[in-house]
């Protein structure tokens, strides 16, 4: 049963609209289980399945020097063969049971979504516990699954949105595995072996990384059990961890020449941690100037001038680094007067903040829209997983609306100071703009070997997926 | 797999249609104005989604005028005598909720998320936009330079995407399914505020829409705020029925290269026309849903990804497509993304290859029993979602189904034999109805330079 509370307070803000404070009730469950695993779960019978989701801290930042993609293409050979079975054979498996395994690679992390029927519910785990621990990472598989990454690398390196984000990374985190994407290059995918794959699996496949909830129709006992039966015999301990990364671009422009009509920006600072206590006023202040629909941004660069059809910011803060990201495109006449409009609404935040007005909004929209996330066993499972990567317990869902409704206009614009700097503001522009001036630069999908890389802020591939949007702030 | 998920994701967009759920059994009624209703009730979660879809679309558009019908989608989010620009999103916004409206051939709609509690306010505002919308010239204006910055971004800067409206454009030689959603730019330029108007007054009328709402909520209260607030709507008169010109006989096949300097990854589409989902005839597009599944599903299991990925080695990746939910003729596709060193003609013979081998062969028991399991199991997923079983009811009932086809469907799906398969199977590759058509990097350039991604199927999507 998933129980979200909602206590609606009338607001005087309009005449139509009540301003909802939702409290988000999920009854969530922490279990230990008898082989010292911890799980969340929220049980919901309702439907026979259960959703699963897995995660290992500690992702593609854990690619070995030279080796850039191991942990990727790894992720991808999870279920192309196993035990007795190779990929088609264990492909027909998972059919024949009508359960969903997705594996997935991100910079600070690994992760794995399991979907399965009550009424096959030990078999799907079976077969899920057989791809982890009897992987057969057989040559045929790997080489296919190679030229799939390849294909992909290459259509990212004429890609301007991903070229736009790369290049920022790349500039940003020189020397930080975060400085390139974690797909690799054509020449070190190219070099990456069934040993590796191995070798991969068992440094972030590991007890010490792992983190697990459950929803569903599903009991206690039961998902100890399952927990237990899937992870056992899992190595203890993971690689090291890598170091913090050095943000080390400074404000201005940088263009890469493309040959398209509409250009695309990339632009941002380093931003604040998810552990900083005035996160969640760094959360609002940003959702108020182009985290929402009804952001700043929105409305001065879309709805006033028509020179975009949509844009918005982002808080990335990471495992090892902390951005204030954001993203648009407009066509190439227009990307000057569109970037000028940016920038002064970006040092507008920093001088002169937001009015109580759009904090009161920002709040109301925030607080009622929380409890919006929690309808559905595989978006809280998300959730719960994300939570416990980030060290929230249970009780935030709770607390979390409290806490957005104790922002003051003074901390929020305190914030708005902290966080928004005109000066450090970087632009990376893809495209052939007019009116932009800026350092010329050329996309480089290929870097020197042996750097280590991490595409971490891939705008595509956002850190929702990483952290569910509820675990960031 | 999220390596071939992605590779997809380059090339389609969604999954094959057989997750046919009957998560909530509907509650439905009519309104005296013609108004349809429909309640999907889930109780998990204080939670509703309004929706409301009009039974009009791109391919229900003026000559000439391409685009009116998703510049108009945008248009409804300005004003109308209650509300200001803009007001209604703000609205939204303010009870913790989340609005967005998109734009197919054959409907468009606009759908909050919301607080249950917070759908009477929801339903007051789309009953008010239905009749009163207000929109100045400047608005008008800055509206059409967003949606021409729409169209760069989802297909102008996009090959895959302009490859995409020269393959339809090809398929549909009298069909205005030919006509792109986002409408061509030049005409998309040129389109006024008259233009839009003249389109909301005739189309958007209570007999002419169907509300659904989602979620946390009893039908005899989403009946008694329809009534409120939808009931006295006007009908508009004489609507007349939706017939779009027709095809002929399609008697030659197509075939086209799409050169862009910023493709990397050549790919394969072929395209065949195809029946869609009728009343009370279901039974041959259920058996080309179930061809497709098995053609194309999962490159592991799947007739071509075996042949062609597996066994042949000459493609990265291989699908098949079909799209049962249109109101008229649709289409049933092959896609095929080749190895590097495999040529273009060498991946058209193995592809037709496989197909004559699939016909000669006929189906495996074995894997036709897969494909229903899970197929009963995608409706045991699927009611997990209650928003996407509102937004397929609402493709569904926009497209000419009633509420018994889309009941009938799974049945039919579960009904549906190998045999009818294989029967659709020879119906479906005639190649006189093909449009085979190659994506292709720049000849001169060699290199790639450009993106391969493929707008979703609803290019029109807007985010208001």
């Amino acid at each position: 049963m998933i129980r979200v509370l909602m206590l609606v307070v009338a607001s005087a803000l309009s005449c139509v609209a009540f301003a909802p404070t939702a409290r988000a009730a999920v009854d969530i469950q922490t279990l230990k289980t008898p082989g010292g695993i911890n799980v969340w779960l929220v049980e919901e019978h309702s439907i026979p399945f259960t959703a699963l989701e897995i995660r290992f801290k500690g992702g593609a930042v854990l690619d070995r020097p030279g080796k850039r993609g191991e942990v990727n293409l790894m992720m991808a050979l999870i279920e192309e063969g196993a035990g007795d079975m190779d990929a088609q054979g264990f492909a027909k498996a998972r059919e024949a049971l009508a359960a969903s395994y997705k594996f997935d690679a991100y910079d600070d992390g690994v992760a794995i979504s399991a979907k399965f029927l009550t009424e096959n519910r030990t078999q799907a785990v079976d077969l899920l516990r057989t791809a982890l621990m009897e992987t057969r990472f057989d040559e045929d598989a790997v080489e296919r699954v190679k030229g799939q990454v390849q294909s992909i690398i290459a259509s990212e390196a004429t890609d301007p949105g991903d070229i736009a984000i790369q290049t920022f990374d790349r500039l940003a985190f020189a020397g930080h595995p975060y400085a390139t994407s974690l797909d690799g290059t054509p020449v070190s995918v190219e070099g990456l072996t069934r040993d590796d794959m191995f070798t991969t699996r068992d440094r972030i496949l590991t007890r010490d990384r792992l983190y697990v909830s459950a929803v569903g129709d599903i009991s206690a006992a039961e998902v100890s059990a399952l927990v237990d039966r899937l992870f056992a015999g899992l190595p203890e301990v993971g690689a090291p961890l890598p170091d913090h990364a050095t943000y080390q671009l400074a404000g201005g422009t940088t263009i890469v020449p493309f040959d398209t009509p509409q250009s695309i920006a990339v632009f941002g600072h380093e931003g604040i941690r998810r552990n900083d206590p005035d996160y969640v006023v760094a959360y609002i202040v940003n959702e108020i100037f182009g985290g929402g629909r009804e952001a700043r941004l929105m409305s001065e660069v879309r709805e006033k001038r028509g020179l975009t059809y949509g844009i918005g910011t982002y808080l990335l803060p990471s495992d090892y680094s902390e951005l204030i990201l954001g993203q648009f495109a407009s066509a190439n006449d227009k990307m000057g007067e569109a970037l000028a409009v940016v920038r002064q609404e970006w040092a507008e935040m920093a001088q002169t903040g937001i009015t109580q007005e759009e904090l009161d909004a920002a709040k109301t929209y925030l607080t009622g829209a929380y409890a919006l996330r929690f309808d559905g066993n595989a978006p809280i499972a998300k959730i719960m997983v994300g939570m416990q990567m980030i060290g929230l317990g249970p009780e935030y869902v709770q607390d979390r609306n409290a806490m957005v409704e104790a922002v003051t206009l003074e901390q929020a614009n305190a914030m708005a100071k902290r966080l928004y700097d005109p000066e450090a503001l970087h632009v990376v522009v893809v495209g052939d703009p007019l009116g932009v001036e800026g350092e010329e630069v050329t996309a480089t999908p290929d870097p020197a070997p042996g750097l280590q890389p991490l595409d971490q802020n891939d705008l595509t591939n956002p850190p929702t997926q990483t952290l569910p949007e509820s675990a960031t702030e | 797999m999220r390596t071939l998920t992605r590779l997809a994701s380059l090339v389609l967009s969604a999954g094959l249609s057989l997750s046919a759920a009957q998560a909530a059994t509907p509650t439905t009624f009519t309104l005296e104005n013609g108004m349809e209703v429909v309640v999907l009730e889930d109780h998990r979660a204080p939670v509703v989604v309004n929706m409301v879809w009009y039974k009009v679309g791109a391919a229900d558009e003026p000559w000439g005028k391409s685009g009116i019908a998703h510049f108009l989608e945008h248009l409804m989010f300005k004003g109308t005598d209650d509300l200001a620009a803009g007001e209604l999103s703000a609205t939204v916004t303010q009870n913790g909720g989340s609005d967005n409206a998109f734009t197919s051939w054959d409907y468009t709609a606009y759908f909050q998320r919301v607080a249950a509690d917070r759908l009477p306010i929801m339903i007051e505002m789309e009953a008010d936009r239905m009749r009163d919308l207000q929109m100045s010239q400047e608005d008008v204006a800055t509206e059409r330079e967003v949606v021409l910055e729409e169209r760069n971004q989802r297909t102008d800067s996009d090959p895959g995407a302009l490859f995409s409206e020269q393959r339809s454009a090809a398929q549909y030689l009298n069909h205005p399914y030919g006509i792109p959603i986002i409408g061509w730019r030049h005409e998309v330029e040129a389109l006024s505020r008259d233009d839009a108007f003249d389109f909301y007054a005739k189309y958007y009328a209570p007999n002419n829409a169907i509300l659904i709402v989602a979620g946390d909520v009893r039908p005899e209260d989403v009946k008694a705020l329809a009534e409120e607030h939808f009931g006295p709507l006007a009908p508009t008169e004489g609507l007349a029925e939706r017939v779009r010109p027709s095809e002929p006989p399609q008697l030659s096949e197509r075939r086209l290269e799409f050169s862009d300097p910023r493709v990397s990854q050549p790919y394969l589409i072929r395209t065949y026309l195809a029946p869609e989902r009728n009343p009370g005839a279901q039974e041959t597009p259920a058996a080309l849903a179930l061809l497709a599944s098995l053609l194309g599903g999962e490159g592991a299991t799947s007739v071509l990804g075996s042949k062609l990925q597996f066994r042949d080695r000459v493609a990265i990746y291989a699908s098949a497509f079909y799209d049962d939910v249109a109101l008229d003729p649709s289409t049933f596709g092959l896609v095929m993304m080749p190895t590097p060193g495999t040529s273009q003609a060498e991946a058209e013979a193995a592809l037709d290859a496989a197909i004559a081998e699939f016909l000669a062969e006929g189906i495996n028991d074995e894997d036709f029993a897969r494909l229903k399991m899970q197929m009963r199991a995608a409706r045991i997923y699927e009611e997990d979602d209650i928003q996407s079983v509102a937004r397929r009811y609402g493709a569904e009932l926009t497209s000419g189904l009633t509420l018994a086809d889309v009941a009938a469907w799974p049945d039919i799906l579960d009904a549906t034999t190998a045999d009818q398969v294989m029967e659709a199977a020879r119906l479906i590759f005639d190649e006189r109805k093909a449009v085979n058509g190659w994506l292709l990097p720049d000849p001169e350039t060699g290199a790639a330079r450009g993106p391969i991604t493929l707008p979703s199927e609803v290019t029109g999507e807007a985010m208001q």
